[in-house]
């Protein structure tokens, strides 16, 4: 690896290690009671956040669903507003009136989570069309379930993509469940990858999602391909659901051997691991250090931040 | 040991398709996640076990292309209980529902038959999300050919989802998330058909309508706010056949009457139901029949912001007392 390769591991890392460190807080302050609702968490899935997210630009747009604080963190959102909103305060990224599955920043191209399956496929592709319109070289990225796939918006997304050249890469995250569902149960046919080119998407690959190098190089020629005018492509990040689909989900149907034989795949640890092989253990650990006191603050400020007001109740229901 | 205490809601659910599927091998049950993993709240838990993955089909994330399928195969002779997880989700299967279920037996002139319950949840105010927490009843109401029913009770929740299924459809049957723990209140119990609501509770200052979770939330008001006032409480159950007679009765006796729902207000079911007992009963009420219902905003996912958003005791009591100032 050159010095280069090094100093953007060592950041895809960070984006990372933030992630984890996020989503296990959110675990845990969702079972003592201080997140209410309903939370999705991304962790062993963080190094196609990082990977993608690393590769974009602020004013390029992202979709992403209700297991998306991970690509929000990736994309620059502040865990402080992120966390705020978890906890339902005013403070949060949207207020408090969002909450974990409608997190969005469209300043910064995030244009949102969504409790919608499939709903953020045809939004990226709308995204990526005004980009080309305004004439701006802005790519879109629609992150996506695997589950996502059988539904109608992903194959009208598809669709559209290609007709209108669309500078949109579909990046599905294939973590071997859609809720309770062994994905592989509803799957007959040809693999996604080449349901995808049968579209007439220019690219689509399988890649080890697992690996945030791998995730990296494979995306960062998509990326300038689109801006380039490339049109669409879609990626399948094999990954998988380390916690449950939800939180509280005691995950009776996973197989305990499979689990095992991902928990070694960890893609943080086969980062860490690598960076500590060729003498950055100490940048490592400074990562890791960081990410836990960003992450302790945000809870601190978000759990010390007043909730919303009721003068807010029905402020943005119009325009 | 046997668990002695009475079913819970969510048990008359589980236990209403099960009879209704050991009574006609035609019924199906149909949906994501309703199979193996017996449903997002256990709803359907051990029936995929029983009855086989040829009655009780896992399907992909598909609802308009299932959905679609409900159709055909109500038309072809089955009898699918088909769900929607979230009632949120009906707005990405709605045609199925709005122009082909709903329309087909009248389009066809009588020669469609569409036995097809559409199963739904719905539950606000725990923080689910705009897109997890919406009561659309009224949306669906309103179009022509639906059946709409949505049991407050544990002990309704079996009858009335036992005569959907039996009907010849199509019906939208709601629950409530929120009640699926209920379990019945001691004392006698006359079952119900579909079309007829029950009064709760007798009272002879004002009459008060709701369904689904908002009944306990009214009987919650009475008993904590409002035990001053006599208040006459009618659970709808089932908003497509109305029962305005019943409603008509209470309403003639007390002069006064309020429609307390989880839905918006804003051009909800509420507005048809005070509107039809206006039109019968102009000359013999105290005053206008009121509505109350979920402010006409997204649902917040700030706990007290959605506390405001909702139908809750105080604003059912000051609602209550509105009505006598009238
Ligand atoms: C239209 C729609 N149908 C069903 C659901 C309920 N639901 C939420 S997530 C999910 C599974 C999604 O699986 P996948 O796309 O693989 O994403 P993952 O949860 O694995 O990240 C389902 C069925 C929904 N939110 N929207
Ligand atoms: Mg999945």
């Amino acid at each position: 690896m050159s010095t280069d390769d090094h100093e953007r591991l060592l950041g895809d890392l960070r984006t990372m290690v933030r992630i984890r460190a996020f989503e296990e807080r959110v675990s845990r302050h969702f079972r003592e009671g201080l997140i209410p609702g309903f939370v999705h968490v991304s962790i062993g899935q963080e190094a196609i956040a990082a990977g993608v997210c690393g590769a974009l630009r602020d004013d390029d747009y992202i979709t992403t669903t209700h297991r998306g604080h991970g690509h929000c963190l990736a994309k620059g959102l502040d865990a402080d507003g992120m966390m705020a909103e978890l906890f339902g305060r005013a403070t949060g990224t949207c207020g408090g009136k969002g909450g974990s599955m409608h997190i969005a920043d469209p300043s910064i191209g995030i244009l949102g989570a969504n409790g919608i399956v499939a709903a953020g496929l045809p939004i990226a592709v709308g995204a990526a069309l005004a980009a080309r319109r305004r004439g701006t070289d802005a790519v879109a990225v629609a992150f996506a379930g695997e589950g996502t796939v059988h539904s109608g918006p992903f194959h009208e997304a598809l669709t559209l993509a290609v007709l209108w050249e669309a500078p949109v890469i579909f990046v599905i995250e294939n973590n071997r469940f859609a809720e309770f569902t062994d994905s592989e149960a509803m799957w007959r046919g040809d693999p996604l990858v080449d349901r995808a080119r049968g579209y007439g998407l220019h690219h689509s690959e399988r890649i080890d999602g697992n690996d945030v190098e791998v995730v990296r190089a494979t995306i960062e020629p998509l990326v300038a391909a689109a801006r380039a005018g490339a049109g669409p492509a879609l990626v399948e990040a094999m990954t998988y659901r380390v916690h449950g689909h939800y939180e509280g989900d005691a995950v009776p149907y996973r197989d305990e051997a499979e689990f095992e034989r991902w928990r070694e795949r960890d893609p943080i640890a086969r980062a860490t691991a690598a960076l500590e092989a060729a003498g950055h253990g100490d940048a490592v650990a400074a990562i890791q250090a960081d990410a836990d006191a960003e992450i302790d603050a945000a809870v601190e400020r978000g759990l010390a931040a007043p909730y919303p007001t009721a003068e807010t109740l029905l402020e943005d229901v119009h325009a | 040991m046997p668990d002695e205490r009475p079913p819970r809601y969510i048990d008359g659910v589980r236990s209403a398709i099960a009879a209704e599927m050991e009574a006609d091998p035609d019924v199906v049950l149909i949906g994501v996640d309703v199979g193996e993993g017996g449903g997002v709240f256990g709803a359907t838990r051990g029936l995929h076990e029983r009855f086989g993955a040829e009655r009780v089909i896992d399907t992909p994330i598909a609802e308009a292309g299932v959905l679609g399928a409900a159709v055909g195969a109500a038309m072809a002779g089955l009898r699918p209980v088909a769900e929607i997880m979230y009632m949120d989700f009906v707005s990405v299967c709605l045609d199925p529902i709005v122009n082909q279920a709903a329309k087909l037996r009248y389009m066809t002139g009588g020669g469609a038959r569409i036995p097809l319950v559409f199963r739904t949840q719905t539950g606000g105010g725990r923080s689910s999300g705009a897109q997890h927490s919406q009561s659309l009843e009224g949306m669906l109401a309103h179009v022509p050919g639906l059946k709409v029913f949505l049991p407050s009770d544990p002990r309704d929740v079996h009858d009335l989802l036992r005569a959907a299924i039996r009907d010849d459809g199509p019906v939208v049957f709601v629950e409530n998330r929120r009640l699926y723990n209920r379990r019945p209140a001691d004392g006698p119990w006359e079952p119900l058909p579909p079309g007829r609501a029950r009064v709760v509770r007798p009272g002879d200052d004002v009459t008060v309508i709701a369904w689904g979770r908002m009944v306990e939330e009214v009987a919650r008001a009475c008993d904590e706010q409002l035990t001053d006032v006599g208040v006459e409480l009618i659970d709808l159950r089932t908003l497509v056949p109305l029962d305005l007679e019943t409603l008509e009765r209470s309403v003639r006796r007390t002069g006064r009457a309020l429609v307390v729902h989880e839905a918006t207000a804003d051009f909800g079911p509420g507005a048809e139901i005070a509107t039809r007992l206006s039109e019968r009963l102009l000359y013999e009420i105290e005053g206008p029949i009121r509505r109350l219902g979920a402010v006409a905003a997204p649902t917040p996912y700030s706990p007290p912001l959605e506390a405001l958003a909702l139908p809750g005791p105080e604003a059912i009591a000051a609602a209550v007392r509105g009505l006598l100032e009238d």
